[in-house]
């Protein structure tokens, strides 16, 4: 008791003497690159899960890409169930000329069977819901779609062949995806309009389903009476299949998210341990005082501690503080990439972020305290007189302990945890060993310069330790920042610059085999050349070597989908120009054998499929066996039609056919589109460029949250520095007052400190600027295979940076240490 | 005859002190056979040269360190018997410290620095009993000041009150006037003198200034780390 009212007592004088701020700023900055990330997480996470029980808008969902028979409608109403039917596929709407492509969503009159659609009767007005779905005649269209073709409540859209008044906005319908917004804004749609509209065709792109909805019993015996009766072609799906996927996405997020807040979180740590030695040892002179008055080590170490906890109150406020601000702000930007609103956060991420601040200070802080607790009381007499350093043991043990159970949380597994530390063990030893390397370069440079020069560089050189982990520091927050801002729209650059110019740049999909020479003529009467028209069949595999595609193991997740998926199938005589032979053969051009299968390379690796292995497919109630012939390469920039699986001729034929073109379309050309539109609405034009543009946004503003959550990094990094010259800075003090006293201008001292800045920015910069160069040609020719070029913009921008913001910073943490008067300083009444 | 008589009345005593230390050459002998006994009331001088062991005596009396031979009783205490919480407990009840370079808390003010060791010592009315010693000292109108806003002779007044506080038995004083001008040093030394007196407390005081050593009722001389003379001052 009489320590907490001591600890009390000094603690807001304490605070007063600026002596604590940076291991409160260290605090905070932990506390708010984890509640930045911790509330925006939270915010999605809500989001998730208003939306997991209603993501179906029913509890029971029957897709098929045919209409579903209206039997199981009938048996749903025997079961005593509601009953909904959607229809959902692209389309192009118009407004006058401008157009958009849209995902059309058909209703009938009782959806949704489960939440509700929101609208608002102006753009950006006040949201509603409401019971029911559009008039026939009318839509509700998303803002987003509304706003690209630039028209508004009361207009009138093109959709295929009719025209429908725009009666309100849709700002949510309960089975709009989560997370990502979809490129393809939506139009609610009433089902009686769609047989006027003309936009469904034999083979169309559509995706029919069946809500169901009722009693929970009823659902289940419905589910299981009709499981084992629905064709292949029709998938069924239960709400908490729905909301499972809906969760795991946002899981997912959430860790990756966490995991970048931690490298912020591990850098403050290194700072809290800095300026928690700092801390200990300014009290040692005030411990051993206490002691000589009779004070015991309980007495001195629960001291300590109160002012600790006090310390790390303070700091968890702020950085909260800080963190709410900062995710306000990330929220904003990634607002529009979220479909819907997102609900506010709730408190859950500051006791989270309150409980690893704790943590952190405990692991790093302590073993200094517990050193602090040993302080001889002799020192009140011989001011060398020194505890003993804490046990190498403890400090990591307890350092390690507090990074495992932080890291904890974000990995919750014990293996991946393992490796996880094993990683970033090896990741800062070599880094540490860089920094160390860099130093001892710099250090070498200093007999050939100025006298400033020679005391900066000489000090980098003296501190090597503390020099080498600012250096780190530094250079990681750089690092990621250089990397998310100059290489990514490097990345970006090279690869649009390695597409070919021809490249199409439109598509048609969905065109009808009556339409092919119709379509020709009219791109030939505007003086553009007739494309090429490539058939796509659609199918669903059933069986690999006649095993059932459900049944079987794959090498992983990906073969899993590619088979269980619909599939979509060509067939050819020639092989594509963008497509290049690696293994097989390719049929001669007049083959007319059994059916035989080309597929792609990444398709048979990850579906564990090899030549001579058959697949069966079922194409519109008939069964298709054809054999693995070849593997083949595709060049996916190539931007032409292509596929995974490829057949012989004559193996579809009969089959649903539809056609698909790439086509590139000038600028000048592109009103032609609206009359091809116009005379065949079933036809569906996507614009390339269009899209790109859209993806590139999202990339960009994915990329601005991420280096919000590295700017966290990046004030770490001077929280580091900071920590660094406070230790040092008695040293410092006393050699700037050594160096006056022997008749150096304060100028002189003062550009002897700023060049030893420079140098650490210097280091950090190259550190910076290598990494980020390594880590994009990785990425660069690994992930994408774009030829990497070296970039000299990136060494000028990290050497600057580096430079500047450790200079700016330096200047901060030292300026007192040169100004002390060198009198009060060597006498030791400074302070 | 003094000492006959003062038997049971020694507050200090210390018998056959020696300490050694190891230095990279080797051991290092700063104290050796260093005995005596100090009557409770008096004033006691420990003089010498630089480098004699007078605050390495000093730190071995006030049981901030221990010795490698002999041993301290303080108030009848044996202090090599008590680990570094037990002597912190004999500090808290029966010693005082006034230093050279003041070290006050400097996050305490003058008040609360005075109150200290009465509340180590777990004194029921600490804020009473320093507001009184405070106004002795003749700081009464400064008491809310922080150690930085005080001069040096202020400091010094500070760590006086600080010391007779608790009323403490021994007080022990290192180089009291060191960092303070001639004319501050002699009002502070008035002051100690006169609170020694007026209390029963005894107080040891290591200086080099022989002037101030001659007030005191003993003077014990160290050279080399050994006891070189033992004389009853003339005051």
């Amino acid at each position: 008791m009489k320590a907490v009212v001591f600890a009390l007592r000094s603690f807001g004088r304490e605070l007063r003497s600026g002596e604590v701020v940076v291991l409160l700023a260290a605090v905070g900055l932990a506390v708010g690159a984890l509640t930045a990330v911790g509330f925006l997480t939270d915010r999605i996470g809500k989001a998730v899960a208003r939306q997991a029980n209603e993501v179906l808008a029913a509890d029971l969902r029957l897709r098929s890409q045919e209409p579903v028979p209206s039997e199981w409608s009938e048996l749903a109403a025997e079961y005593g169930l509601d009953t909904a039917e959607t229809l959902a596929f692209p389309s192009v709407v118009f407004a006058g000329d401008a157009s958009a492509l849209s995902t059309i969503k058909v209703v009938s009159e009782q959806y949704p069977l489960r939440g509700a659609v929101r609208v608002a009767d102006q753009m950006f007005g006040e949201q509603r819901e409401v019971d029911g779905i559009p008039e026939p005649g009318e839509v509700w269209a998303d803002g987003t779609l509304l706003a690209r073709v630039g028209a508004d409540v009361g207009d009138m859209l093109s959709v295929g062949e009719i025209d429908l008044r725009v009666s309100a906005v849709l700002t949510y319908r309960p089975d709009q995806s989560i997370g990502f917004a979809s490129l393809a804004p939506s139009l609610l749609m009433n089902i009686g309009d769609i047989e006027r509209s003309g936009l469904i065709g034999e083979g169309s792109r559509v995706s029919y389903a069946l809500l169901v909805a009722g009693d929970a019993q009823a659902v289940t015996d419905f589910n299981d009476a009709i499981e084992s009766e629905l064709p292949d072609s029709v998938r069924i799906r239960s709400q908490e299949e729905s909301s499972e996927r809906a969760y795991n996405a946002a899981d997912r997020a959430q860790r990756f998210l966490s995991l970048t807040a931690i490298i912020s979180l591990l850098l403050s740590a290194v700072a809290v341990a800095m300026s928690a030695r700092r801390f200990a040892h300014k009290r040692m002179d005030t411990v051993a005082l206490m002691k000589s008055l009779g004070a015991t080590q309980r007495f001195v170490i629960a001291v300590a501690l109160v002012q600790l906890v006090l310390l790390g109150i303070i700091g968890v406020l702020i950085g909260s503080i800080v963190g709410y601000a900062a995710e306000e702000i990330l929220s904003r930007i990634l607002a529009d990439l979220f479909a819907g609103e997102l609900p506010n956060p709730g408190l859950r991420p500051v006791v989270l972020a309150s409980g690893s601040a704790m943590v952190l200070l405990l692991g790093f802080a302590l073993p200094s305290l517990i050193q602090l607790r040993n302080t001889p009381p002799l020192r009140v007499l011989r001011h060398d007189a020194m505890p003993p350093a804490p046990s190498r043991l403890l400090v990591v043990g307890l350092s390690l302990a507090a990074v495992a159970a932080l890291l904890y949380r974000s990995v919750g597994d014990a293996r991946m945890l393992l490796v996880l530390i094993g990683g970033i063990l090896v990741i800062a030893a070599a880094l540490y060993l860089v920094g160390r390397a860099l130093v001892a370069v710099i250090g070498r440079f200093r007999s050939g310069v100025g006298v400033a020069w020679r005391y900066g560089l000489a000090n980098v050189a003296r501190r090597g330790r503390d020099s080498a982990v600012q250096v780190v520091a530094f250079g990681l927050g750089l690092t990621v920042l250089l990397l998310l801002t100059l290489v990514r729209t490097d990345l970006l650059e090279g690869w649009r610059q390695t597409l070919d110019a021809d490249a199409p740049n439109h598509f048609l999909i969905n065109v009808q085999p009556h339409e092919l020479e119709s379509v020709g003529a009219l791109f030939e009467n505007n003086g553009i050349p007739a494309p090429d028209f490539t058939p796509l069949v659609r199918a669903r595999m059933t069986l690999i070597n006649g095993e059932s595609v459900k049944d079987r193991e794959y090498p992983n997740e990906d073969g899993r989908w590619l088979a269980n998926r619909e599939a979509n199938l060509s067939w050819t005589a020639e092989m594509s120009s963008s497509n290049e032979l690696l293994a097989g053969e390719w049929w001669p051009a007049d083959y007319d054998g059994p059916p035989l299968v080309s597929i792609e390379e990444d398709a048979a690796e990850n579906a564990g499929l090899s030549i001579g292995d058959t697949l069966s497919y079922f194409v519109a109630g008939r069964d298709i066996e054809a054999e693995i012939a070849s593997i083949r390469k595709i060049n996916w920039d190539s931007f032409q039609p292509n596929f995974f699986f490829v057949l012989s001729p004559g193996a579809l034929d009969g089959m649903p056919t539809t056609y698909i073109s790439g086509l590139k379309i000038e600028d000048e050309q592109k009103s032609m589109l609206i009359d091809l539109v116009r005379a065949h609405p079933s036809i569906s034009v996507i614009d390339l460029g269009a899209i790109l543009q859209q993806v590139r946004g999202i990339i960009e503003k994915a990329s601005v949250a991420v280096q919000a959550v590295f700017v966290f990094t990046l004030a770490a990094g001077i929280a580091v520095l900071f920590a660094a010259v406070q230790s040092t800075i008695d040293e410092r003090r006393f050699e700037s007052a050594m160096l006056r006293a022997l008749g150096a201008r304060r100028r002189t001292v003062f550009s002897g400190v700023m060049a030893e800045f420079a140098a650490l920015g210097m280091a950090a910069g190259i550190l910076a600027a290598a990494g980020a160069s390594i880590l994009a040609y990785v990425v660069a020719v690994q992930l994408f295979k774009l030829p990497y070029e070296f970039s000299p913009l990136l060494w000028v921008v990290g050497l600057t940076a580096g430079v500047f913001v450790v200079c700016i910073s330096g200047f901060f943490a030292a300026r007192g240490a040169v100004n002390s008067a060198p009198v009060d300083v060597l006498r030791g009444t400074a302070g | 005859m003094r000492n006959q008589s003062a038997v049971n009345d020694v507050v200090l005593e210390a018998h056959e002190l020696g300490k050694e230390v190891s230095s990279p050459e080797g051991s290092l002998t700063i104290l050796s056979g260093v005995s005596f006994r100090i009557a409770a009331g008096a004033s006691v001088a420990v003089v010498g040269p630089s480098g004699a062991g007078k605050s390495t005596l000093l730190a071995l009396l006030a049981g901030l360190d221990l010795p490698t031979r002999g041993h301290v009783v303080l108030n009848g205490v044996n202090l090599s018997d008590l680990d570094e919480d037990g002597r912190a407990g004999v500090r808290a009840d029966s010693v005082g410290f006034v230093f050279q370079s003041f070290h006050l808390v400097p996050s305490l003010n003058a008040l609360e620095n005075v109150m200290l060791p009465l509340e180590l010592a777990g004194h029921k009315d600490a804020r009473k009993a320093a507001r009184e010693i405070i106004e002795k000292v003749g700081l009464g109108d400064r008491w809310s000041h922080f150690p930085a806003q005080l001069s040096g002779g202020e400091k010094q007044r500070v760590a006086i009150a600080r010391a007779f506080a608790a009323e403490p038995a021994v007080l022990f004083a290192d180089e009291p006037t060191g960092n303070l001008d001639s004319r501050t040093g002699a009002n502070i030394m008035e002051l100690m003198f006169e609170l020694n007196r007026s209390s029963s407390t005894t107080l040891v005081l290591v200086t080099h200034d022989n002037g101030l050593a001659e007030r005191c009722n003993r003077i014990l001389s160290l050279d080399a780390g050994r006891l070189q003379s033992d004389s009853e001052a003339a005051a």
